[in-house]
């Protein structure tokens, strides 16, 4: 298994862990059902059914949901629980969210006066999913409605929090690619090294030096013979920065980009790949792993390792 | 009311003002239901309608058809494509089945651009029943 699958299957126990959690305990109606809320829905609508209107008027049961909502007040009543759920999923990179699914049964009519409590439950989460919108998890929760502690309706909600998916491709009108490596007869060996999945470094064989990038001579003793040692693939972050701004063809800033001790004692610039760009610190253990990024070019890029 | 019947189509023009009406009705604040560089910040080219606004439209679809003595009992729908500014969404609804004075009906809405909602509503529509030997109608 990759790393990559492992950080994955370590969120999604993460994300399960909050099935049967609460989303809202005893969450009450920022005001009781009202006239003029219903007339304004009705307005907007375009509702003209005489059920909701007069002495007896109903509220359309449609609006089951809006007398939970927080509006620009915010959310009271919302457990902690829910709250740090839909925080794993933006630092996850979920940071977008679109409601999928509504299923509503009404137990009794809703009247003007009636004062509303509600209990959210989170009903599950899905395993990763990938949409035409972008990759995340499915998040359904669960709220009975209820006017003096009696069921009044059952709203069943789902979400979909995603990382919003990569836009368009670049002018060329598809995908544009990583610029290529530059190759020539200093570091030609360094590259085949890559395209055999090895990360090799310079060994001076006058004085024993490791050296990265390869060069012509040693800047130790100035001696041009060498020969190659195989990085084991264990590092360390030494250093890193954060890409935001300008913008590359086949980059989607940010992103991380973190100079690597090897642990043979040479540092390589690369990227730091399956931990969000804002989790990277320095100290932090990264493994060697070769990403193809097309046809023709495969990288070694740095498996980050979260504390 | 058989299972097969066909409601008559309802055809709401998806206006500007009617996102924002919707979104504010149902105290949806989140930004992409009525502000455009905000939504296009999140990928979208325009605000697009709120679920809670597509479900009242769905209610409102059977309750035109049904009259004002309709109860609805049940309203399940899932989004598929946006309803965004200057499109045209079509309401279309098939009685799946009946079962005494209770209905399930199919509904679709199509816009320009594919599926915005599928979905089921179930429908209880009181039937007015000869009570025989009175000359009169019950419930």
């Amino acid at each position: 298994m990759s790393g990559t699958e492992e950080a994955r299957d370590a969120l999604e126990a993460r994300l399960k862990a909050y099935e049967g959690r609460p989303a809202a305990t005893a969450g009450a109606g920022r005001d009781p059902v009202n006239a003029p809320m219903i007339r304004h829905w009705c307005e907007a609508i375009g509702d003209t059914n005489p059920a909701y209107t007069g002495p007896d008027a109903i509220a359309p049961p449609t609006m089951l949901q809006a007398w939970t909502m927080g509006g620009l007040g915010g959310h009271a009543g919302r457990a902690p629980a829910y709250e740090e759920l839909l925080a794993l999923l933006d630092e996850a990179g979920c940071t977008a969210v679109v409601a999928t699914d509504c299923e509503q049964e009404y137990v009794r009519p809703l009247r003007p006066g009636d004062e509303i409590t509600f209990d959210t439950v989170i009903e599950s989460v899905s395993d990763r999913k990938t949409t035409k919108l972008g990759t995340g998890h499915f998040v359904t929760t669960r709220t009975v409605v209820r006017v003096a502690g009696e069921p009044a309706g059952v709203h069943r909600f789902r979400i979909l929090k995603y990382a919003p998916a990569r836009r368009e491709p670049g002018p060329s009108g598809r995908q544009e690619r990583r610029p290529r490596p530059v190759i020539n007869r200093d570091n030609a060996g360094f590259w085949e090294g890559v395209r055999r999945h090895r990360l090799l470094i310079q060994r001076c064989t006058a004085c024993g030096t490791l050296r990265f990038p390869w060069l012509p001579g040693c800047a130790s003793c100035g001696a041009q013979e060498w020969d190659t040692v195989q990085a084991c693939g264990d590092g360390t972050v030494y250093s890193y920065v954060v890409m935001h701004h300008p913008p590359f063809p086949a980059f989607s800033p940010p992103f991380a980009v973190g100079l690597i001790e090897l642990a043979e004692g040479v540092r390589i610039v690369s990227d730091v790949v399956g931990v969000p760009y804002d989790k990277v610190r320095i100290g932090m253990s990264v493994r060697l792993e070769f990403r193809r990024y097309d046809e023709e070019l495969v990288l070694p890029v740095f498996q980050g390792t979260a504390a | 009311m058989r299972a097969g019947d066909e409601l008559a189509p309802l055809e709401v023009a998806i206006t500007r003002t009617l996102i924002v009406a919707g979104a504010v009705a149902s105290r949806d604040y989140q930004d992409v239901h009525h502000d455009p560089e905000a939504a296009r910040a999140k990928g979208s080219p325009d605000i697009f309608m709120n679920i809670l606004t597509t479900n009242g439209l769905v209610g409102r679809f059977i309750t035109d058809h049904f009259g004002p003595t309709a109860v609805l009992r049940r309203v399940a729908i899932r989004l598929g494509v946006p309803n965004r500014p200057g499109d045209t969404m079509v309401l279309r609804g098939t009685v799946e089945e009946v079962d005494g004075d209770t209905a399930v009906v199919r509904v679709t809405g199509e816009n320009g651009i594919g599926r915005h909602v599928t979905g089921t509503v179930t429908v209880t529509v009181p039937v007015l029943v000869p009570v025989p030997g009175t000359g009169e109608e019950a419930r």
